[in-house]
């Protein structure tokens, strides 16, 4: 039962504050991703689990123990790095056992250890070499073998997968996804990449400027974004957000107008809003519909990028705005049609004027799902 | 509720656990460096203001600034003070110059190049003494040597340098020490320009003279000045070349600011006025040094 | 395409001759060394003759050569291993656990480099002769690991530091301490250098001649001022001479050649690269 428990860290360098109070509970086996653009944080924060980075303030708890002011070997955590960091001048082998070298284990043990890791990672054939000799990929697991062997209570990763060519990253994504299912281990993942949040994560948790957003799985960070800054950041392409106002408020739904004239409704919860109120309605581009729909907009196209399977339109809207849609690969839209894009209120998304989300009236059904495996509670 | 207190106490001094104790590690080197540059120079401070004369133990005693004063009415002292600056101030043109153009040169595709290059650095790399010894017996002696031959070749009655040009002497043996130095900065600097933005240059129009003032002196600028101050600092106090060349002579005319200090200090003896002098050397540095720490800590700034 | 050509044609040319005219007169040295005294000083200059070793060995048999060589070799060995036995542990510190303090500091052994030799030779000279360090190769040494001791360090610091942090983050997570972060990983990934930065210091200990001149005369003597008493009237022996210089220049000549990219950033403090 391995849990990470944050409460109400900090971090300041200097004055600057660059973690502002961040509570948060990683569960045993989780898969909780960090997620933000750069400089939001997530890297810093990391860190400060593992003990490379000083804790201003808080409390930072693994498996039930305080460990702000423990080593990070003391910390029972394993790291891999962006750089994978390995030690150029030790052999796989030696760069694999040296934890373990530290720690004073008897050689066969150590032996053992790294030949057990070496055959999971099927690096077996390598073991001499230095990590020179090595491509991208094998290095890689070099540097997860070494956390393998150290047997850790929590993996951390920082942005393992960055250097990696766009084939490789893929593949590897798929071996920590399978390696997370394996080990049975509490992992905590930082990237940038939403696609690497949204394929391994558990849950997620969207940092911006110090603070969390949002903590969830990745599809209710999808269907149910808090607010418009993780609604714009998860998904992609980004979702279109429009300028418009409140044209009637029902029970459990909403009414905005369009551009264009047309209106369309959406069953989310109305917190005290009133008619003639300004709002954004927030659409994903991959929920505009070439035809029907519950409510239209009127469009030119201005760019059509074909990527075989589906077709990204960018369509000029009245009030000089501009709608990003996914639509079917086989359409044969040109540059300067005239296109008119349905909106289903079911898939759109409402922002008061302060960012917040207004909230769905129904879950989606996927929302609390993860990625198929499933958490022993 | 007590034990959370407890927490927040131990919380509070935000203990880095980067933050070791390095003094084990930096003390050392500080210490040494320390009292290496502050013991010697107290003491040329101290003997600079009282009468120390190692030849004659009677005379002793505090002077007070008598030592400087003899030091200012002293005309050695304001020769040895325009020899230096005569040597430094040619020097360093002659090294600058030349090390630019060769940088260019030498930067340019032809064959043969890295030996070439080897062969112009190579001169840095000979001990002063030695360098200094063949140029004056091999190459400068007025009877024997090959400058001399050269110069009945073409019917001209042999230069003796040493007498007749010390000061030009001693410039040429040290510039041929230093070119290669300046050469070796400068070329390693004129490496790192843009090749794209030299291509870009071209693609305007420039030619190579413009391509010379535009582009390489200004991206040569801060090196020639970092070539210029460290020269400054190893120049103000040439010595070996004059030691077995000339002796500071003859009379006064190489006698630079190093020599006078050692001629009077270890020839004479005589350690109050040596040490005056000391002082002054060490100002003159001074000023010098303070422009290349201010350029070498905005180069640490950068990263 | 034939104006390149040309071009190149001229290039090689022009810098050759510079090379050649520039490197002159340690070719000629060289030369020298293998001639008879007679016709080491022959007007026209001998330029055939029967080269011969007599000179290497008069060398060695007259003068004590070999002490000379052997105070070189430990005067600028043992200054180099001390200077980096203090620089090593200095420049750690500093690249890896940097404080608000260490920019300053860093500057400071810069300026120490700074003062000119001639300001504190008296004191010197005079301390020397009461601690009985006058011509030994123990003052030497100290001296010598006192000048080069700055260049070290920086040298060292800019070395250390392009060591990446990730690599020393991961030893901390593995579970080193500072002490076997310095010796497990930090040294061994620095051989290359920490080995141009004692070459460096090599160097500019075997060629220094000032504090050798005024403060050895032939116990503690280096080659610098070995060579520098030839330049008595009696000690006009050219051929010697160029056969002892030779000697005394050839293998730092070899070194310096090796290292020059390293020197650089040495000698400038990192300010040129």
């Amino acid at each position: 039962m391995v849990d990470v428990v944050l409460q109400n860290i900090k971090k300041a360098f200097g004055d600057v504050e660059v973690i502002k109070g961040v509570d948060l509970h990683i569960e045993d086996r989780e898969f909780a991703v960090f997620v933000g653009p750069s400089g939001c944080g997530k890297s810093t924060l990391l860190r400060m689990i593992a003990g490379l980075e000083s804790i201003s303030d808080g409390d930072l708890m693994i498996d039930g123990q305080r460990v702000n002011d423990l080593s990070p070997a003391e910390r029972g955590i394993a790291m891999v790095f962006q750089t994978y960091a390995l030690y150029p001048h030790m052999t796989v082998r030696d760069n694999m056992g040296f934890s373990l070298r530290l720690a004073k284990l008897p050689k066969a043990e150590i032996e053992r250890k790294v030949n057990e890791a070496a055959r999971i990672l099927k690096l077996e054939p390598l073991l001499d070499r230095k990590p020179k000799a090595l491509s991208g990929g094998q290095r890689q697991r070099v540097a997860i073998g070494r956390a393998i062997v150290r047997n850790p209570k929590v993996f951390l990763f920082d942005e393992p997968l960055s250097n990696l060519d766009a084939a490789l990253r893929v593949q590897m994504r798929i071996e920590i996804a399978r390696m997370h299912s394996d080990f049975d281990a509490t992992m905590i993942y930082v990237t940038h990449d939403q696609v690497e949040a949204m394929t391994m994560a558990n849950k997620i948790v969207v940092l911006q400027g110090g603070v969390i957003e949002q903590v969830g799985s990745p599809l209710e960070l999808y269907h149910h974004p808090r607010n418009r800054f993780v609604a714009g950041f998860i998904g992609s392409p980004t979702m279109n957000f429009i300028d418009t106002q409140v044209q009637n408020v029902q029970a459990e739904s909403v009414t905005v107008s369009l551009p264009g004239g047309g209106s369309v409704t959406a069953p989310v919860k109305d917190r005290g809003l009133k008619v003639g109120d300004k709002i954004t309605l927030g659409v994903r581009p991959e929920h505009l519909l070439e035809s029907g729909g519950d409510g239209q907009i009127q469009g030119k196209v201005l760019v059509v990028e074909r990527l075989g399977g589906a077709t990204y339109i960018y369509a000029q809207i009245e009030g000089n705005q501009t709608l990003t849609a996914e639509i079917d690969g086989n359409s044969p839209v040109k540059v300067n049609d005239a296109v008119t894009l349905g909106l289903s209120g079911a898939t759109c998304h409402l922002f008061t004027t302060d960012g917040l989300a207004l909230e769905q009236a129904a879950r989606h059904p996927l929302a609390a799902i993860d990625r198929g495996h499933s958490v022993a509670h | 509720m007590t034990t959370l207190a407890n927490q927040q106490m131990t919380a509070k001094p935000a203990k880095n656990t980067r933050e070791i104790d390095t003094r084990p590690l930096l003390w050392p080197s500080v210490i040494v460096l320390f009292l290496w540059m502050i013991v010697p120079l107290a003491m040329t401070l101290y003997f600079s203001v009282i009468r120390y004369n190692l030849l004659n133990p009677m005379l002793t005693g505090f002077a007070g600034l008598e030592n400087y004063t003899f030091l200012f009415e002293d005309p050695a002292l304001w020769t040895s003070l325009w020899n230096t600056l005569v040597l430094v101030g040619s020097v360093l043109i002659i090294t600058v110059v030349f090390g630019t153009l060769f940088a260019v040169l030498y930067n340019a595709e032809f064959h043969g190049r890295g030996v070439a290059r080897l062969l112009v650095i190579a001169p840095f790399f000979v001990m002063p003494t030695v360098s200094a010894l063949v140029w004056k017996n091999m190459l400068m002696h007025p009877v024997n040597g090959l400058f001399a031959w050269l110069q009945s070749l073409v019917g001209m009655e042999p230069t003796d340098w040493f007498t007749n040009y010390p000061m030009l002497s001693v410039i040429v043996i040290v510039s041929w020490q230093w070119v290669p130095f300046a050469f070796l900065i400068l070329l390693t600097a004129i490496q790192s320009l843009d090749q794209e933005q030299k291509e870009a240059a071209r693609i305007d129009g420039a030619g190579p003279v413009d391509m010379f003032f535009h582009i390489v002196l200004p991206h040569l600028n801060r090196a020639i000045s970092v070539v210029i101050m460290i020269e400054t600092i190893f120049l103000l106090t040439i010595f070996a070349e004059i030691y077995v060349t000339t002796s500071g002579g003859p009379g006064t005319a190489t006698t630079n600011l190093a020599w006078l200090i050692y001629s009077v200090g270890l020839l004479q003896f005589d350690v109050g006025y040596a040490s005056a002098g000391g002082v002054i050397a060490v100002v003159l540095a001074n000023i010098v040094a303070i422009f290349l720490v201010r350029t070498v800590s905005r180069n640490l700034q950068q990263g | 395409m034939q104006d390149d050509a040309r071009r190149k044609m001229w290039t090689t040319a022009l810098a050759w001759f510079i090379a050649l005219v520039v490197f002159f007169p340690i070719f000629w040295m060289a030369v020298t060394a293998f001639k008879t005294e007679v016709d080491a000083i022959a007007t026209p200059p001998s330029l055939f003759f029967t080269p011969t070793v007599e000179n290497f060995q008069e060398v060695f048999a007259r003068s004590n050569y070999g002490r000379y060589v052997w105070n070189s070799i430990a005067v600028s060995f043992g200054s180099t291993i001390l200077a980096l036995a203090f620089a090593i542990p200095a420049a750690y510190a500093m690249a890896f656990f940097p404080t608000k303090r260490t920019p300053g500091t860093l500057l400071w052994m810069l300026s120490t480099k700074m003062m000119p030799p001639v300001g504190v030779l008296i004191p010197m000279y005079l301390l020397f002769r009461d601690m009985g360090l006058l011509d030994t190769v123990t003052g030497l040494m100290m001296i010598y690991t006192l000048i080069n001791m700055p260049i070290v360090i920086w040298m060292l610091y800019t070395y250390f530091k392009d060591v990446p942090n990730e690599i020393m983050e991961a030893g901390r997570v593995d579970g080193a301490t500072p002490i076997q972060e310095l010796f497990l990983l930090l040294i061994p990934l620095a051989v290359p250098g920490i080995a141009s930065t004692g070459l460096l210091s090599i160097i500019l200990s075997w060629n220094e001649a000032f504090w050798s001149l005024n403060l050895t005369s032939s116990n503690g003597a280096p080659l610098t001022a070995f060579i520098a008493s030839y330049s008595s009237p009696q000690g006009l022996f050219w051929a010697k001479l160029s056969a002892a210089s030779l000697m005394a220049i050839a293998p730092i000549l070899v070194v310096g050649w090796m290292s020059q990219k390293q020197l650089v950033s040495g000698l400038t403090f990192g300010a040129v690269k």
